[in-house]
């Protein structure tokens, strides 16, 4: 004979038992993750790697040199391509458009599309350009992660600049600046360390980019920095080379693998570091 | 007298110029602002616009049989998207299956059982999960976890629920490893970080008079979450597994990875390979001939792209419910 009393106990004791499982279920996943790529890609790591050109299929000398530069190119274009206009949006919808329905009809679109399927926005490049001229290109590819960057910062910059408080702007209007002044010199500066945590992630967002890239900049066996050709990117080429059933290739895949890992990895932390150092949370 | 006027008026015209320098900066940093934020808004519009006019010599072509027809031809150029659309929702699915109890309890841990010193270190853990690009996971997955799963889970699978009735034809058939069954888990560990971030959040904004009410009147810790907690948050919640769901749909290099790419399905079982919108567009648009077959991809695109927004509309809808109900309590 159990008591209610007792039932109830061993109810709450099943379901405290099981919320503790699922934790274990999520941290399982992560460890496992991060240690085969530690444990593969590690041994795929060599002085080839960063010297070398990806190699033709079955070739076992080769690195991923033409595919590490053409990624860091293609990242960061189109960071320097998003991340201003992402910022002035942000601007807006912070500082000028809160009660506009342009304001928060913005606000709600960029939501959809900070979650919209990145596939698509590579399909929609494409249609708008590559079709258009005929050809891939790593400028394409560009204008493809910008796309992906802009909603991130949006969001980020607005976020941040709602979090000054207003006597900050009112303090900055009696003493006679004009509003560009204010959200450029005062409000903006103030949440720099937040607003450049929005870049680090939408940053580190691109950087494992694959599905948007394979409409647009492709990727390139060969050494190649003109913009208006394809252009070798690491993602594109861990997928090329994870499908080959060369055993090199997949070393290669692997090594590119932990490279990827690492960089969002350390850039997602890193943005954490600079968000907290600055506002001492 | 004069004099003073003179320099009077000097000032003024001095000042007006400036007056009208500061407000051309203004108005040119309004509309700059206000151009970039249009040009968000017109983003979503040009991606419908676009999308639908690429798709449109198929959907000329097939019409409304595209959605349901099971052929996918290239060679005859005769194309259906029920396969992809199937493989598309089935992966989901189970991936919410799994991801929502799974989610529910990391955020119930996170909220109410772990020291407070622990809860930020397994937070951002629990969040990296979401940081490692989807290539890593299809990499991973179908070279890690497809042969552990073909060799042990999927013939224990079979051998237990295998022979229950009705979800018993679900796990029958060769376990191979890639195939349905494995996307929809990878996408599930996939989502566990989106949907528990969420239900966190709405958690912790849950007044704590309310839980110490309960708590007051002898409630254990599960009977405050389950009875007061999570009616509370309720939109919170479900808006957050539809943020999860509209991930797990748009999803695409890990589900290429692991789904198995194949056009055809000829029994129920989730063991089968398979194919999602994303997998056949990652796999077959370089390769697709310019004209129908394009177009085909195009639209399969299309399709899902409205199908993402409707989820994640509704997931904006309910979320922001929430928050306005929470700014009218406070």
């Amino acid at each position: 004979m159990i008591t209610l009393s007792t039932q109830r106990k061993i109810a709450n004791q099943v379901a405290l038992t099981m919320s503790m499982l699922a934790m274990a279920f999520g941290l399982f996943w992560l460890i496992w993750i991060l240690w085969t790529t530690l444990d593969l890609g590690l041994a795929g790591l060599s002085a080839n790697l960063f010297t070398k050109m990806t190699p033709p299929p079955g070739a076992s000398d080769g690195g991923l040199l033409n595919a590490i530069v053409g990624s860091t190119i293609l990242v960061g274009s189109a960071t320097l391509l998003g991340t201003p206009i992402g910022v002035f949006a942000g601007i807006y919808l912070a500082e000028f458009g809160q009660r506009t329905w342009l304001g928060s009809a913005t606000r709600f679109i960029n939501d959809l599309l900070l979650s919209a399927p990145s596939i698509v926005i590579g399909l929609f490049v494409y249609a708008i350009y590559v079709a258009q001229v005929g050809k891939f290109s790593a400028l394409s590819g560009v204008v493809a992660l910008a796309l992906i960057v802009i909603p991130v910062v949006v969001r980020t910059t607005e976020n941040m600049l709602k979090l000054v408080p207003n006597s900050l702007r009112e303090a900055a209007y009696a003493l006679g600046a004009p509003t560009w002044v204010v959200v450029m010199r005062v409000t903006l500066r103030a949440s720099a360390a937040g607003v450049i945590t929005g870049i680090l992630l939408a940053v580190a967002r691109i950087a494992g980019e694959t599905a948007p890239l394979l409409f647009t900049a492709l990727s390139n066996q060969f050494w190649s920095l003109n913009m208006n050709e394809p252009m070798a990117n690491l993602p594109v080429t861990i997928f090329k080379f994870a499908m080959s059933p060369f055993k090199d290739c997949q070393e290669l895949a692997w090594a590119g693998v932990f490279l990827i890992t690492m960089g969002v990895l350390g850039l997602n932390i890193l943005a954490r570091v600079v968000f907290r150092e600055k506002h001492k949370l | 007298m004069s004099s003073t006027s003179v320099s009077a008026e000097a000032s003024t015209t001095v000042s007006t110029v400036r007056e009208s320098r500061r407000q051309i900066g203004d108005v040119i940093f309004f509309n700059l602002s206000r151009a970039f934020a249009a040009l968000t808004l017109l983003m979503l519009a040009g991606i419908i616009a676009s999308l639908f006019i690429g798709a449109w010599p198929s959907i000329e072509r097939f019409g409304f049989e595209f959605l349901w027809s099971k052929e996918w031809n290239p060679p005859m150029e005769r194309f259906g998207a029920l396969i992809p659309i199937y493989g598309t929702l089935a992966t989901s699915i189970i991936a919410l299956i799994i991801a929502v109890p799974v989610s529910f309890g990391i955020a119930l841990f996170l909220t109410e059982l772990s020291p407070v010193w622990l809860r930020r270190p397994l937070g951002t853990a629990i969040e990296l999960l979401a940081a490692i690009p989807s290539i890593v996971y299809g990499m991973w997955g179908l070279i890690i976890f497809a042969p552990i799963f073909s060799e042990h889970i999927q013939p224990l699978l079979t051998k237990t629920i295998g022979h229950l009735p009705l979800v018993g034809a679900l796990f029958q058939g060769t376990p191979i490893g890639i195939g349905i069954l494995a996307a929809g888990i990878i996408l599930a560990i996939m989502i566990i970080p989106f949907i528990s971030a969420v239900m966190r959040d709405v958690f912790e904004v849950t007044p704590t008079m309310i839980k110490e009410s309960a708590y007051g009147l002898g409630c254990t810790t599960w009977e405050v979450v389950w009875n007061v907690v999570l009616p509370y948050t309720r939109a919170g919640v479900i808006g957050g597994i539809m943020l999860g769901l509209g991930r797990a749909l748009g999803e695409t290099m890990a589900v290429t990875f692991v789904i198995g790419n194949s056009n055809f399905l000829s029994s129920a079982s989730l063991y089968e390979p398979g194919n999602s919108i994303t997998s056949v567009l990652a796999n077959e648009f370089s390769e697709a001939t310019p004209g129908l077959y394009t177009a085909s991809l195009i639209e399969l695109g299309l399709i899902l792209f409205l199908i993402t927004l409707a989820v994640l509309v509704f997931s904006k809808i309910l979320l922001l419910r929430l928050s306005r109900q929470d700014g009218t309590n406070t």
